[in-house]
């Protein structure tokens, strides 16, 4: 099957079949990644803008390397003030990028929705690279291959997601990706950070403990703490946090002995991760990071409509 | 200039008319009603057989955006909007620039409407000076000047203390204060109603408590003073709860809901659409239940709709960025007819809340057609089908969440003082 989409805005408007291609792209993407000389030509003659409204050094770099890794040419543009205070609208940028040709915009903004704002405007393909709470779709799609490579397979089991759930569009893009491909999700957290309804995003149930969401886990993702967003009356500190919300070889022991640990990166260590569990036999996170390189690939590949040539 | 509707169903609440009557109008006033009135030769005629007649709807809720915000909307273009929503009166609230906490601004006001305007204007004042919240604005001047209430809508009154001394204070001066309830710690940054929606679209919420707990206190206050207190806007089910209870209590306390409270929901705002942004926001299908309900059983006295005009260069943003509001004015019967479309409310009531209560609550002579009184007066075209159309509004700014609708019934003659303002 094809892929439709002119842009990749959010894992919850794919269909299942859509989010399998996508996988299984990338699957063959890594095979890129690890020759000699890590290039195909598939996107020459091709641009790709990565608009950053948010700075975020390994998300922008590894759609740089995808991008180049396709033979288009990328142009990285960071806006490091919101695009309000700076005096032109998100409207303005769109005209004038519009006037550039891109033939891709891929684009992190604080603002959820701004993709989709952006997209109806443009001709060009948009792909979001992390819209405020709402989606991070690639990064839910490298944590679904992570997972894949591991069990074969991304039905049947349990993913236990910890920590800021409402501002977390990890959480979303995970949440919709995993509970469309028949997992379970167990979500915990402080209730300061647990948004109304988020059960009824799909099969997702909310945990009164970390424990109840963890116990017997196949996979664990641990979401990061940003204190700076979330303002100071979520939680008392980082402290207790930590002692209630994180990961730690004791607790860990709840899950399944194998149990995959992930987190989005970066980690605060002894906060989210003890560096034991951050470095120990159970964490996928460097594995994500690998695989995040030929997820883009995949996702730059199918709103390019082109045909992979692998000569 | 005489004029002589004739063979309308004329629907008088505040005389418990309902039935079908020839008016004249003499002078401006309301001369005779009756069956087969006869007119002096030479008086226009107005054929209403079919058409629904009442009292001039009053729209005791609108921003006009004059003075200092004309690209928003003017006293002309928004009293051209109410004119063709069927509105013969509006009160307008003091968020202008200046703010209208002063008898320059309010006769400004006033004089333009009489010169420029095609309704009826009535001036809210001020709570405090610049609404700033910090110092009680002179209610006494405002009142005379022509002010029919007070409010600081757009920021609530944060300080308890100082809206205790609002309330005592407008209760010596008799002008009666509207509060925009909101407790804006709770708000936070929040854009559009806390819940499912937000939860699944990832943008900030406002929890229907910020509402419930600025309402609570606010009639608590009135209660405390003894004070009349109008509750703009009512968009939850908490909100209602406490209004309701106050007023069995005998507090002095009545409230309004909008049309967009009672049409939309929060699901509105899927798809980031900006014109389904305003404050209070879109609520669940819960709240829309309680907002109905509370029409029904008479905790809402008043349907009004924070008219609020935004340029399209303010709406056409990413959804966090957009301004609050909508325009309202020319979207209200229609949306309000279809309560009695849905069986929640009879006309009589319906025009009770459009009509006769705004006029009640303000303290305005109108809202009646009384042998006597001035001549505004409505004439709705029950059948009339439209679709809303922006190249259409009257209105400046085309904000609207219901755009595209296809709707049913429509004002089909304004009468204000007599003089047709608008006809279909
Ligand atoms: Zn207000
Ligand atoms: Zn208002």
């Amino acid at each position: 099957m094809g892929f439709k989409h002119k842009d990749i805005i959010a894992l919850k408007d794919l269909s299942k079949d859509e989010i399998e291609l996508l996988i299984s792209t990338a699957e063959n993407m890594r095979e890129i990644n690890s020759r000699d000389i890590k290039k195909v030509p598939t996107l020459r003659g091709k641009t790709i803008i990565n608009l950053f409204y948010e700075s975020s050094t390994r998300t922008r770099t590894s759609f740089e390397i995808a991008g180049k890794r396709l033979s288009a040419d990328t142009v990285n543009i960071t806006a490091s003030t919101s695009s309000a205070t700076k005096g032109e609208t998100l409207l303005d940028t769109a005209k004038n990028l519009e006037a550039m040709k891109p033939d891709i915009v891929v684009m992190r903004h604080a603002v959820s929705g701004s993709h989709y704002f952006l997209a109806k405007r443009l001709s060009c393909s948009i792909i979001n690279a992390g819209d405020g709470a709402h989606e991070h779709p690639s990064q839910g799609l490298l944590d679904m291959l992570t997972i894949k490579d591991r069990y074969g397979r991304l039905d049947g089991l349990k993913v236990a997601i910890v920590g800021d759930i409402t501002h977390s569009r990890v959480a979303r893009s995970d949440i919709a990706g995993f509970t469309m491909m028949g997992s379970r999700v167990f979500l915990a957290g402080p209730p300061t950070m647990m948004p109304p309804g988020v059960e009824r995003l799909g099969n997702v149930t909310v945990c009164a403990t970390m424990k109840e969401a963890i116990q017997d886990a196949d996979v664990i993702i641990m979401l990061r703490i940003q204190q700076e967003r979330q303002g100071k009356t979520l939680i008392p500190n980082t402290r207790e946090y930590s002692r209630y919300y994180g990961l730690n070889p004791e607790n860990l022991k709840w899950a399944k002995p194998d149990a995959m640990v992930m987190h989005p990166g970066p980690i605060n260590r002894g906060v989210e991760l003890s560096s034991y569990v951050a470095d120990g036999a159970n964490s996928h996170v460097l594995k994500q990071v690998e695989n995040g390189v030929a997820v883009r690939m995949a996702m730059l590949y199918h709103v390019s409509g082109g045909t992979l040539v692998t000569e | 200039m005489n004029l002589l509707i004739q063979g309308g169903r004329v629907i008088d609440p505040s005389q418990g008319i309902d039935e079908v009557l020839d008016i004249l109008v003499e002078n401006g006033a309301v001369k005779e009603l009756g069956k087969g009135v006869k007119a002096p030769s030479g008086t226009e005629t107005i054929d209403a057989s079919g058409l629904i007649v009442t009292p001039g709807l009053i729209d005791m809720h609108v921003h006009l955006r004059d003075p200092g915000h004309e690209y928003k909307e003017d006293i002309v273009s928004g009293t051209k909007a109410a004119a063709a929503g069927g509105f013969t009166s509006v009160a307008c609230m003091p968020n202008t620039k200046p703010v209208n906490d002063n008898k320059a601004v309010t006769s400004y006001i006033i004089a333009k409407a009489k010169a420029e305007g095609s309704v009826n204007v009535f001036p809210v004042g001020s709570i405090t000076q610049g609404s700033k919240g910090e110092l009680l604005s002179e209610m006494g001047e405002l009142k005379e000047s022509g002010c029919v209430a007070v409010s600081d809508d757009g920021h609530p009154v944060t300080n308890s203390e100082l809206m205790r001394r609002a309330l005592e204070y407008a209760k010596g001066m008799g002008i009666m204060v509207i509060s925009h309830a909101e407790d804006l710690s709770l708000v936070g940054a929040g854009v559009m109603n806390e819940g499912f929606v937000s939860t699944e679209l990832g943008l900030k919420g406002i929890p229907w408590a910020a509402e419930d707990a600025a309402t609570a206190r606010d009639v608590y206050l009135a209660e405390f003073t003894d004070s009349p207190l109008h509750i703009a806007h009512v968009s939850t089910k908490g909100s209602l709860r406490i209004i309701r209870n106050a007023k069995a209590r005998g507090v002095k306390v009545t409230c309004e809901t909008a049309p967009h409270y009672f049409s939309l929901t929060d699901d509105a705002v899927r798809g980031y659409d900006t014109n389904a942004k305003m404050n209070p926001p879109l609520r669940t299908a819960d709240d829309v239940t309680a907002v109905k309900e509370a029409l029904k059983d008479g905790t809402i006295d008043a349907i009004a709709t924070d008219h609020a005009p935004h340029h399209i260069d303010e709406k056409d943003l990413e959804f966090n960025e957009a301004l609050n509001g909508i325009v309202g004015l020319e979207t209200s019967l229609t949306l309000s007819l279809r309560l009695v479309e849905e069986g929640v409310l009879t006309l009589p009531v319906l025009v009770d809340k459009m009509a006769c209560n705004p006029a009640k609550i303000l303290g305005i002579d109108r809202g009646t057609l009384k042998p006597g009184s001035v001549a505004d007066i409505t004439v709705i075209d029950p059948k009339a089908t439209w679709t809303v159309d922006a190249d259409k509004l009257a209105s400046k700014s085309k904000n609207s969440p219901f755009l595209g609708w296809e709707v049913k019934g429509a004002a089909a003659f304004t009468i204000v003082g007599g003089k047709v303002v608008y006809k279909r």
